[in-house]
């Protein structure tokens, strides 16, 4: 129970600060470019690193989560509205829960 | 008033989105061993997707203090980014304290959103957006939690692929558009696949700092970008 508590603490801490300190402190731009392209890629790389290979895994079946993942990934590269692909990845694995018994 | 107006108005949109995925969040942390009310603080005090789902993950794993500070610091550092564009654009009226509490609220969708302002942002906006933006995660988070057990198991099951799905919605347009970026998501999907194989033994949280710092780096020296674009990209 403390370790839960103090562990949500952590997260707390260290993800307002990551947003605190430079909205309220720095005021000056980053002029290394090395660093600047660092940050410029960091988000993609986390989000591709945490969706891969745990969305396989997402659904606990994996010809469901390949379902899900692939019509996430069609629909993603289209251009959808993430809220369209986050139902519509669920839908279709659903979908496929209820339908693979019958085949 | 009327800007705090503004910013609830303009906050609808990502409220909504809000609310199925950190509704999908909620059966998450239930089904890693949480209580709906921790499950319900962690959103009320992160504020954030990435973040929260591995944090879930590592304190399912009884991960170290440490490992949990890391990988909040390595998930979340683009908000220090997006942080540091939106310090450049505030009002006059942004005050230290002003600054200490909207900061809070600096979400990728949020900053999306206040980024694009033709006027400088003003505090009230600010509290507007975030305050709808928070109570669409909260309540989602509460959803999920505490009703998603109730929900067959299958369809619990299918929902948790959800933020899966958000996540390849954020990455792809933009790396359908930037050799770099794709040639990153490739990357880091790569090296995290690499990790989860051969280092049995390594954690879920620093497999996934060594990937994205792998992957960051690579991109980095091998596709630079132009600052000046970076700016408005991000």
């Amino acid at each position: 129970m403390t370790r839960i508590l103090l562990s949500i603490a952590v997260m707390a801490v260290t993800t307002y600060l990551i947003r605190m300190l430079p909205f309220t402190f720095f005021r000056k731009k980053i002029k290394n470019r090395f660093v600047q392209n660092l940050l410029y890629y960091i988000p993609y790389a986390v989000l591709s690193a945490m969706t891969i290979p745990a969305i396989f895994y997402a659904t606990k079946d994996l010809p469901s989560s390949i379902a899900g993942t692939v019509t996430a990934v069609i629909l993603a590269f289209i251009g959808c509205p993430l809220i369209v692909v986050a139902l519509a990845a669920s839908a279709v694995a659903y979908l496929t829960m209820l339908l693979m018994p019958l085949l | 008033m009327h800007t705090f107006r503004k910013g609830l108005m303009q906050g609808i949109g990502i409220a909504l989105g809000y609310l199925s995925v950190s509704f999908s969040f909620g059966i998450l942390a239930v089904q890693s061993g949480l209580t709906v009310w921790q499950a319900v603080l962690i959103s009320v005090t992160n504020l954030t997707s990435a973040g929260q789902v591995a944090g879930v993950g590592l304190i399912a794993a009884a991960a170290a203090p440490l490992e949990l500070f890391l990988a909040e610091l390595v998930i979340n550092i683009r908000y220090a980014l997006m942080s540091l564009a939106l310090s450049q654009k505030t009002d006059s009226a942004f005050s230290f304290p002003h600054r200490l509490l909207a900061s809070f609220g600096i979400t990728d969708e949020i900053f999306a959103v206040a980024s694009i302002q033709k006027e400088p942002l003003k505090p009230a906006f600010m509290y507007g957006i975030t305050l709808i933006a928070f109570l669409g995660w909260t309540f989602g988070t509460w959803l999920g939690a505490a009703a998603g057990t109730l929900l067959p198991e299958k369809l619990t099951n299918a929902l948790g692929i959800a933020l899966y799905g958000m996540f390849l919605a954020i990455i792809l347009p933009p790396a359908r558009k930037s050799k770099g970026i794709l040639a990153v998501v490739i990357f880091a999907a790569a090296c995290s696949v690499l990790l989860k194989v051969t280092v049995k033994w390594m954690s879920g949280g620093f497999a996934l700092i060594i990937a994205s710092l792998a992957a960051a780096v690579f991109g980095a020296a091998v596709f630079p970008v132009d600052p000046e674009k970076t700016e408005v990209q991000e």
